[in-house]
């Protein structure tokens, strides 16, 4: 069993790793002397006999610098990591050669599209999700959704090569999680959001959602692969010779 | 004395004229006439798409092939299975047919449903069974009937009141295995039927009169028929859907 995080499987896991261990540290210090503290105290100023307790304002300049340092140290980390921020979640922060997958999200599943031989997406809206025939509304008279792949419950990368994610929700809010690529994104319905990652080991992983999303919410989870450029156009080439969005993997 | 077996022998008659009356089919007439066919399918079926049910080792198990999603299911002599077969006009508005007691059920065994096309009258009841151990979530999807959404994340069953009002057809799917799907016909009369593994129905007990019969298929849509029957008669009406 791995006690520490999950392997890091993405461009962006060193950077928020290094993020997470730097927390740790100053939280772990901090919880240290307060707990080292108050253990003094507790024992330092113990019931005795003869003692009578007093009551004190206690130290405005020790309440200043207690106050000062955690909101200094906390605006210094959200300046240092903006930049980090920025590059995963910023408005434009999608590289411009970012391969396109549609993750449509249900309970309890995850049905992926992607763009087929024309690299481009199809047009969806919830109004044409035909249970049986179209689990993600494809518009089929956009001529990009012809040949759009849609597979349930399989995530298929390629490794480096940034991936854009379309995030959508047929229902109530979900969350798209790869622990190994340290990427999590709520999907909300009604919007269309965008996620994006960079794999960087070819290897099987897992999507799960991460927003309690009803009873089956333990069970929404998708096998993620990344695989290397060749491999992942293979697999392209070999589900776009199948016929599309037959609704099942 | 005599009088005591004129009483008795006027008892037993009553008994039996009600146990007739109970065991006549729910809203069937007793002269009723039959409408029975059989549908077929010219063309090649397509070939069902297979179901990756790895994630799903206990229903994976209960199969030795590799399961698809019976969406076109034809027997041997080209008999199309799974069409919902029902009176759409012609019986009198105002008739009222006896609900039956017992529930229809509907089974997820193998994660699948079972029967996937089914009929049910309004207000009768429906047995929802996971026979499978594994978390099932049945959803109706009523466009007419208030919809339902039920998780079952054992064997058990559970047990629903009604629909309340008809509609054909009323989907159901299963929020965890998005390749199921079940297809319910809720009519407010009896006169109804799906087409087993040969593609036959038969559909009893109806007064004479003149019906528009409509077969409804998951894939092929729907084939209307007219037929004229007169009391306790047999007619026929056929269906043939084409392949695509």
């Amino acid at each position: 069993m791995n006690w520490w995080l999950p392997p890091q499987a993405s461009t962006f896991a060193p950077s928020i790793d290094l993020g997470f261990l730097v927390i740790l540290i100053i939280t772990g210090i901090t919880f240290v002397l307060v707990e080292v503290g108050l253990i003094v105290f507790v024992i330092r100023y113990r019931q005795r006999p003869g003692q009578k307790a007093h009551y004190t304002h206690g130290s405005t300049p020790a309440e200043v610098i207690w106050t000062a340092i955690p909101a200094v140290t906390m605006v210094i980390l959200g300046i240092v990591s903006n930049g980090l921020w920025v590059k995963i979640k910023g408005r434009n922060s999608v590289p411009a050669n970012a391969y396109t997958i549609g993750v449509h999200a249900k309970q309890f599943e995850w049905w992926i599209t992607y763009p087929g031989p024309d690299g481009k997406l199809g047009r969806t809206s919830t109004s044409l999700i035909q249970k049986t025939t179209n689990p993600t509304g494809l518009d089929p008279d956009d001529p990009a959704s012809k040949d759009d792949i849609v597979v349930r419950n399989q995530l298929h990368v390629p490794a480096g090569r940034p991936v854009v994610v379309y995030l959508s929700s047929e229902d109530v809010i979900h969350s798209f999680y790869v622990p190994q690529f340290r990427v999590r994104q709520d999907v909300v319905p009604g919007l269309e959001i965008k996620a994006w990652f960079e794999a960087t080991v070819p290897g099987q992983y897992e999507l799960g959602c991460s927003m309690l999303c009803g009873m089956g919410h333990y069970k929404m989870r998708a096998q993620v692969f990344v695989h290397t450029q060749a491999d992942f156009d293979a697999w392209v080439a070999q589900r776009a010779s199948q016929a599309k969005g037959e609704g099942t993997s | 004395m005599r009088r005591l077996g004129a009483v008795a022998v006027v008892g037993a008659g009553l008994v039996v004229l009600a146990l007739a009356t109970v065991r006549r089919p729910a809203g069937a007439a007793a002269d009723g006439a039959t409408v029975t066919g059989h549908v077929k399918l010219t063309g090649k079926a397509p070939a069902n798409p297979a179901i990756d049910m790895g994630e799903e080792p206990k229903c994976k198990a209960k199969y030795t092939t590799t399961p698809t999603d019976p969406v076109v299911v034809v027997g041997k002599t080209g008999g199309l299975a799974n069409v919902f077969v029902y009176v759409k006009t012609g019986l009198p508005a105002d008739a009222k047919y006896p609900t039956p007691t017992t529930a229809v059920e509907i089974d997820q065994n193998g994660c699948l449903y079972h029967p996937r096309v089914f009929g049910v009258m309004v207000g009768q009841g429906l047995a929802i069974k996971n026979s499978d151990g594994v978390l099932h979530n049945i959803k109706a999807l009523g466009k007419k009937n208030r919809p339902f959404n039920i998780s079952q994340p054992t064997n058990m069953v559970t047990q629903r009141a009604g629909f309340t009002v008809s509609e054909v057809m009323l989907p159901f799917e299963c929020n965890v295995h998005g390749w199921m799907h079940a297809f319910a016909g809720v009519l407010p009369d009896p006169f109804f039927a799906t087409t087993g593994d040969d593609g036959t129905f038969t559909i009893k007990g109806l007064p004479a009169g003149t019906y528009t019969i409509e077969a409804w298929h998951e894939k092929y849509g729907v084939q209307t028929a007219t037929v004229t029957v007169k009391a306790g008669e047999t007619k026929p009406a056929d269906f043939t859907f084409t392949a695509k």
